[in-house]
């Protein structure tokens, strides 16, 4: 028995019968769709995870001295994967804040928040017969307790006690009870601290990198590096997000206002570059996937003139008995249309597998892998893909219906 | 007096070729009343399938006028003439021209579906088929798996399920066995005798001889 819609199922049946062609030529549209859904996918991901972590910091800002090159200082390295971490601002050049600017950034901020002082230097470091360098975090032990998580142990109190980052922890092989040397022998004494906390893993940040840092307390800090009264950098949380311009705006007014002495930024920016950086390279590797569509849709296109080159005498016959020329032309369509839908259909499973794996294996979370901003990235590329398929078939259908029925007819 | 089924009017066909234009068909003029049985004979190149061609409407005339029941195809377009292949016009082909895609069945249901835009739920293809000797266990048969002879009588139930005016057939039996072909002719001749108008192209005497009017053609022209 044949449906109602005789032309559709003249369509299935054609595809049928030439099933490892039609086959071959759907299995392009799937590898196009997967690629282009899972590289969609993973930049989706990529984007949403670091959004999430950047706008947990949307409310702080950070002032640190202005140093002419613009304040391209960003992330202390939060991310980098070598112990040696170099601090944006070290004491040993004349560029600090001092207490008077401080002040006047407590006085600015008071209406909206809260703003401490940070003070770091990158030093060499010893642990038992392991050397190598991080970032030692000077702060105030009040402060400490309201920005830090201490996950084991507790926080540094005495002069010679220290909370460690967990990556460094993790590299060093630190526990808590170790022992380490903070400074370098050749160059002047070095002072042994001991270990009494591992801290909660913060991520990439730009007030604080401590998962490869040391944290002790200013009194430890200025104990070693001296500079009373002096700070490389003041963080400021505002409670209302909303008000971050208007505060960054005060303090650079104030501060700046005969000559830049300070640098103030926001995450906005950082926030801005990563996600748009994020988005060109992810575009331009889905472009490269499209270039896989090309081809499907060539095979297509080969196919569809195959079949349409093998039915000419079919045509020729479905027209002498009174077959209009566009339903000759939806005949075609529909067969592109059904390679491009099967393609597009078994394409679109198989992204959501080979894109989960993508999104855990380089994401490292798939956490985000079902929201809206990725999961639609599945129908959009078996779209496309279906698309693709039923445009390539209209040069060849339209060839098809504007066959002469007697020269068709003819053809052998 | 009626207005003829099909009339002819100074009908002339140019193929142009780049070796020069061939007039396969040069001022034919020929008027068929309903419920005729005409034969169109001639040698093998006179224009017998031309002219047939002209009159199913596959085609169109370079000059002179065709009229259908009155009605002038020059004036119509590709989708009316369509149509009109559709429903007025059964086709009966030398090589039978089924469908391979579809079963011997659905051969013949083909015209009805597209002309009603439903399957036939009437018992009208089967009654078709039976009538044309095609028992059920044949008709779920691809034209592949079918005989030359019952080939033909899915095409002869085909041609006839839109109940179409008239029935052209272009050497209905060239391509069968004498006496498969006689059986064709029986059949034929049995649906002229219920008044269907028919138009037969052939060479061979014995043939014509089941119409009631022989038209000859010799070079494109009515001899
Ligand atoms: N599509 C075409 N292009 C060019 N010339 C054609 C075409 N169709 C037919 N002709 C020419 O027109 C003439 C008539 O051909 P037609 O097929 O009508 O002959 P016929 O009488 O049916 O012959 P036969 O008995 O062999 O079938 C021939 O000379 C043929 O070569
Ligand atoms: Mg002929």
């Amino acid at each position: 028995m044949i449906g109602n819609d005789i032309i559709l199922a003249l369509s299935v049946r054609s595809v049928r019968l030439h099933f490892l062609r039609s086959v071959l030529a759907a299995l392009g549209i799937v590898i196009g769709v997967v690629a282009i859904a899972s590289i969609g996918m993973m930049g989706a991901n990529m984007t949403l995870s670091v959004t999430e972590q950047l706008s947990d910091m949307a409310n702080k800002l950070t002032v640190t001295p202005y140093t002419g090159g613009g304040g391209g200082m960003m992330m202390g390295g939060g991310g980098g994967g070598r112990v040696v971490i170099s601090s944006g601002s070290s004491s040993d050049d004349d560029d600090v804040i001092t207490e008077k600017q401080f002040k006047t950034i407590q006085r600015i901020v008071a209406k909206y928040g809260t703003a401490y002082t940070v003070r770091s230097e990158s030093d060499r470091i010893e642990v038992g017969s392991d050397t190598g360098r991080a970032t030692i975090y000077g702060l105030d032990p009040e402060i400490m307790r309201e920005i830090l998580t201490v996950e084991e142990g507790e926080y540094p109190k005495s002069t010679t006690s220290v909370a460690v980052g967990p990556t460094l922890a993790e590299r060093l092989n630190l526990k808590i009870g170790s022992k380490l040397k903070i400074g370098d022998p050749d160059e002047g004494s070095t002072t042994t601290v001991r270990v009494v906390g591992i801290l909660e893993e913060r991520g990439m940040s730009m007030d604080l990198s401590t998962d490869m840092a040391i944290v002790g307390s200013d009194k430890l800090f200025v104990g070693i590096y001296g500079g009373e009264g002096e700070y490389d950098q003041v963080n400021v949380v505002v409670n209302d997000i909303n008000n971050a311009d208007v505060v960054k705006t005060a303090i650079e007014d104030e501060l700046n206002r005969k000559e830049d002495t300070v640098t103030v930024q926001d995450s906005s920016r950082m926030m801005e570059s990563i996600t748009s950086s994020l988005s060109t390279m992810t575009t331009f590797v889905m472009a490269i996937a499209a270039i896989s569509l090309l081809v499907a849709a060539v095979s297509i296109f080969n196919v569809m003139m195959m079949s349409v080159n093998e039915r000419v005498r079919e045509i020729g016959i479905l027209r002498s008995i009174g077959t209009q020329r566009t339903e000759i032309l939806r005949m075609f369509i529909y067969e592109a249309g059904i390679l491009g839908l099967v393609g597009a259909i078994i394409g679109a499973v198989m992204s959501i597998i080979i894109g989960y794996i993508v999104v855990v294996g380089m994401v490292g979370t798939a956490e985000y892998f079902f929201a809206a901003g990725s999961i639609s990235y599945v129908p959009m590329a078996m779209a496309v893909g279906a698309a693709i398929c039923i445009v390539t078939g209209v040069y060849p259908a339209w060839r098809a219906s504007n066959l002469d029925p007697i020269e068709a007819l003819r053809a052998e | 007096m009626s207005i003829p089924v099909i009339e002819l009017d100074d009908v002339t066909k140019v193929y142009p070729l780049p070796a020069g234009d061939v007039t396969a068909l040069s001022g034919i003029s020929i008027r068929i009343d309903e419920g005729e049985f005409v034969a169109i004979m001639g040698p093998s190149g006179s224009g017998k399938s031309t002219l047939l061609n002209q009159i199913g409407c596959l085609d169109r005339p370079t000059s002179g006028d065709l009229f259908l029941a009155g009605k002038n195809t020059r004036e119509m377009d590709d989708r009316e003439l369509t149509s009109l292949r559709l429903s007025s016009i059964g086709y009966i082909f030398q090589k039978f021209n089924l469908i391979p895609l579809l079963s011997a069945y659905e051969n013949v249901e083909y015209p009805y579906i597209m002309k009603h835009r439903k399957n036939d739920d009437t018992g009208r293809v089967r009654d078709l088929l039976a009538l044309v000797g095609i028992d059920e266990s044949l008709s779920t048969h691809k034209p592949n798996e079918l005989s030359g002879g019952q080939q033909q009588r899915v095409a002869i139930a085909r041609a006839l399920v839109n109940d179409p005016a008239i029935l052209l057939c272009d050497e209905p039996t060239g391509n069968l066995d004498s006496q498969t072909g006689t059986q064709i002719m029986e059949a034929l001749s049995e649906l002229h005798k219920k008044g269907r108008t028919i138009v037969m192209v052939t060479h061979e005497s014995e043939i014509a001889a089941y119409a009631e009017r022989t038209i000859v053609i010799r070079d494109g022209r009515v001899a």
